[in-house]
């Protein structure tokens, strides 16, 4: 392998451990948010993730059955509408569970505290899987059902994914009469080692299409068999196209992979994830409601005497962390479409991680939940790449043990002795 | 009934050993294994038989894990891990020692070697079991108690992963004979560890049910106990009356660990294949969800939890895919109601109804505080 494939697959397990770590650190302000004002461990905090994920799906599904619309094709308000549903049912669900099994337990032991998260968790993950009622049915797909049913299921692509940096090294017009798996160059075409071609054109609605179809854009991967020139005029392979005589005529574009593929979804995700982060930051940093979480987070007693209503902090700490879970719910379907059944343990472990992560930065500190889901991705990301995949889960929690034996309170977290 | 403790403070002066308090529950204890598998044939067929041999091997997994979750108050997830490597470390006893020695399992004439290598393996997996159990415990337990769940929780999921990562079991003496110590990593990975032969019949299993009853008994009323009770209830107050924190958590811990153990190595002498899902959180919520319910400190709490859930689901089959929402709300419903449990820290038999019922003494208080 050459030093630049290297250095490419490199930056490529980055931008995978950037785009992942800005999820997990999402999901882990949401555990350091609740215990900086309440001093436990939300267990139920993965299940509303899972509950966001799955609100994604059957929106998804929903609205675009009743637009009678493809998924792919849904207008980009759409996904707006779903991220917006998805935050509002998460953040329901955070606001009654703290008002209905935490509250109830205010200054009754940590422990007891704990075993209601676990039964809240088990309770949200069991009632989700069981067999639901039918909300929308959906063309080839099972349907869209509440609660969501005991089968995974695949979240409709609402944004297409695709590579922003492309390059586009020659263009040219479709010829008529060319064989179905072939395209004429108009320009000369040097192709590369390791690199992939694909050829995009705009397809225009066909002659028997009813009146308001639109063109869409096509694409055709090239079949290249060795590096080389190829001159103008002579023929590329592509893999086969239909209705060749459609395309007669139009425009089409050679584009080149970029060794460093940087995509749509996960620009998305960086920048939403980041955008939010920042957000958080104002809204604890700078503002009178986050200056009575951080009051409430320092003593409730104390705070409660300085005339702060600690109950409703507290639940608005609730709502925000379940909104923020619901945000990273809505992006980590688009990346990975597959959506497990809300008790399966593929989901604990995302939220166990989310949680090292917070314990790893210092839980209570949010700025050491997003240092510490990055750093979670990163150590996951680069291990399954340079040494071994099947351990990425041990590597986790290595790190855990690693931080906890080294610096106890994390690494941004302070060292504050419990007194009496 | 008296405790060791206060027949101790019966004797003036010197203490003086009692044999036949030291001696007389470890006798009970074969009794009662003994009643249970000559009595149970009688009573009940072939299927609650083997019922009976899981709500067996629950009710030491919910008793050892009693010890700290629930004497010390450190809340322990990762009970299924330590389940799952005494399971795997005695099945694994069982098969490829049955292999070496006498080249097939579960032969007939090879029964009472069997049952030495199956108490033999049920040992070393509890060593193994409290290894690991030291080995966890010790940095965790020196931090705030909330470490500790988390911790546990992804000690059971590395040991599935690892369990996942092994290799196909052999099944011929000479393979095994190769193999030597590398046996170690051909523990049949995600499919679980099949055909170890199910010797553990009901003595067996209520023999050490029994034994960990007691142990976990005579540790409750011991100076230990209370140094772990105290800790529960106010950390700060149990250092500054003397108690050793770390050591007294550390030593619940790998008590827990090691009976856990047991749990498993029985668990995998039963006939249920011990698989990797074994080790997951989810058997670990079944444990605390018995102990919980049951009653933090209380073992006849975690016996009756242990019984009465693990018998319902036989019961209401229908109900089955309701089993775990129903688990759920009874587990916050209990802590919002009833937060110390069924039983609280106390044993049945110390209970002012229980006993009231036998002595008829709750109707003479209440008459005498009229």
């Amino acid at each position: 392998m050459g030093i630049r494939i290297r250095v490419a697959d490199f930056v490529q397990t980055l931008i995978a451990a950037i785009a992942v770590g800005s999820l997990y650190a999402l999901v882990a302000l949401g555990y350091t948010l609740v215990y900086g004002v309440l001093k436990f461990i939300n267990f139920a905090h993965s299940d509303i993730f899972v509950l966001g994920t799955w609100t994604s799906l059957t929106a998804a599904v929903v609205i675009t059955n009743k637009m009678g619309i493809e998924p792919e094709h849904a207008p980009w308000w759409v996904a707006m509408c779903v991220f917006l549903l998805a935050i509002a049912m998460c953040a329901t669900f955070g606001y009654c569970i703290e008002r209905f099994a935490y509250r109830p337990l205010r200054g009754a032991p940590r422990l007891n505290v704990l075993i209601t998260a676990i039964g809240v968790s088990l309770l949200l993950q069991n009632v989700g899987q069981l067999p639901g009622k039918t909300v929308a049915e959906s063309g080839g797909s099972p349907a869209a059902t509440i609660p969501f049913g005991a089968i995974p299921r695949n979240m409709p692509a609402l944004i297409e994914d695709r590579v922003l940096n492309e390059t586009s090294v020659a263009e040219g017009t479709m010829a008529g009469g060319s064989k179905r798996g072939t395209v004429k160059l108009d320009q000369n075409l040097t192709i590369e080692a390791e690199r992939q071609y694909r050829i995009e054109y705009v397809k225009p609605p066909a002659a028997d299409a009813p009146a308001g179809a639109q063109s869409s854009i096509e694409t055709l991967n090239v079949v290249v068999a060795e590096p080389g020139t190829i001159a103008a005029g002579e023929e590329i392979s592509t893999q086969p196209r239909r209705n060749a005589k459609d395309v007669e005529g139009t425009k089409y574009r050679v584009l080149r992979s970029p060794l460093v593929p940087i995509r749509l979804i996960d620009v998305l995700i960086v920048t939403g994830s980041i955008g939010l982060m920042i957000g958080l930051q104002i809204l604890v940093f700078k503002t009178k409601l986050g200056r009575a979480m951080r009051a409430v987070s320092h003593s409730v007693e104390t705070a409660s005497l300085m005339g702060i209503n600690t109950n409703a902090v507290i639940s608005f700490t609730f709502v925000l962390g379940s909104a923020l879970a619901a945000a990273a719910a809505f992006l980590y379907p688009l990346k990975y479409p597959l959506v497990n059944q809300t008790a399966h343990g593929i989901w604990v472990l995302l939220g166990l991680k989310a949680f090292v992560a917070a314990v790893v930065g210092g839980i209570g500190n949010v700025r050491g939940a997003v240092l510490g889901g990055f750093l979670i991705a990163l150590i996951e990301f680069f291990g399954s790449r340079y040494v071994s995949t099947e351990l990425r889960d041990v590597y986790v929690f290595g790190l855990l043990i690693l931080v906890l034996l080294l610096r106890p309170s994390g690494l941004l977290g302070s060292t504050a002795r419990e007194k009496v | 009934m008296k405790t060791l403790a206060q027949h101790q403070q019966d004797v003036p002066g010197k203490v003086a050993t009692r044999w036949d308090v030291m001696l007389l529950p470890w006798v009970a204890c074969i009794v009662v294994a003994l009643v249970v598998h000559f009595a149970s044939p009688v009573l009940v067929n072939e299927y609650w038989q083997n019922v009976l041999r899981r709500v067996g091997v629950f009710v030491i997994a919910a008793v050892s894990l009693n010890i700290v979750n629930g004497y010390a108050g450190q809340f322990s997830m990762g009970h299924a891990g330590f389940m799952a490597v005494g399971a795997y470390v005695a099945g694994a006893t069982t098969y490829y020692g049955s292999l070496l020695l006498h080249g097939s399992v579960n032969d007939p004439n090879f029964y009472y070697q069997g049952i030495g290598l199956m108490l033999g393996g049920i040992g070393l997996g509890c060593v193994v079991a409290a290894i690991a159990g030291y080995l966890v415990g010790l940095p965790s337990l020196r931090l705030r108690g909330d470490y500790l769940a988390i911790v546990t929780l992804g000690f059971g999921e590395i040991i599935r992963v690892m369990l996942e990562l092994t290799k196909g079991q052999l099944d011929n003496a000479a393979a095994v004979k190769d193999a030597g110590a590398k046996l170690l990593i051909h523990l049949n990975g995600p499919s679980g560890f099949f055909g170890i032969p199910s010797y553990a019949n009901l003595f067996w299993i209520f023999l050490f049910v029994s034994v960990t009853c007691l142990i976990a008994y005579r540790i409750k009323y011991s100076s230990t106990g209370r140094a772990l009770l105290s800790i529960r209830e106010d950390e700060i107050a149990a250092r500054s009356m003397g108690v050793d924190l770390t050591k007294y958590k550390v030593r619940a811990f790998v008590l827990a660990a090691a009976l856990g153990g047991v749990a498993g190595g029985l668990y995998s002498h039963i006939g249920a294949n011990p698989s990797p899902t074994d080790a997951g959180f989810q058997r670990s919520f079944d444990v605390i969800l018995l102990v919980v319910l049951g009653g933090l400190g209380s073992i006849s709490g975690s016996v009756l939890a242990a019984i009465v859930l693990i018998l319902l689901p036989e019961v209401l089959r229908e109900a089955q895919q309701y089993r775990l929402i129903i688990f759920a709300l009874l587990l916050i419903i209990m802590m919002i109601v009833r937060p110390k449990g069924l039983f609280g820290v106390k044993e049945i038999w110390e209970l002012d109804w229980f006993t009231g019922w036998f002595s008829g003494k709750r109707r003479e208080r209440k008459a005498g505080a009229k």
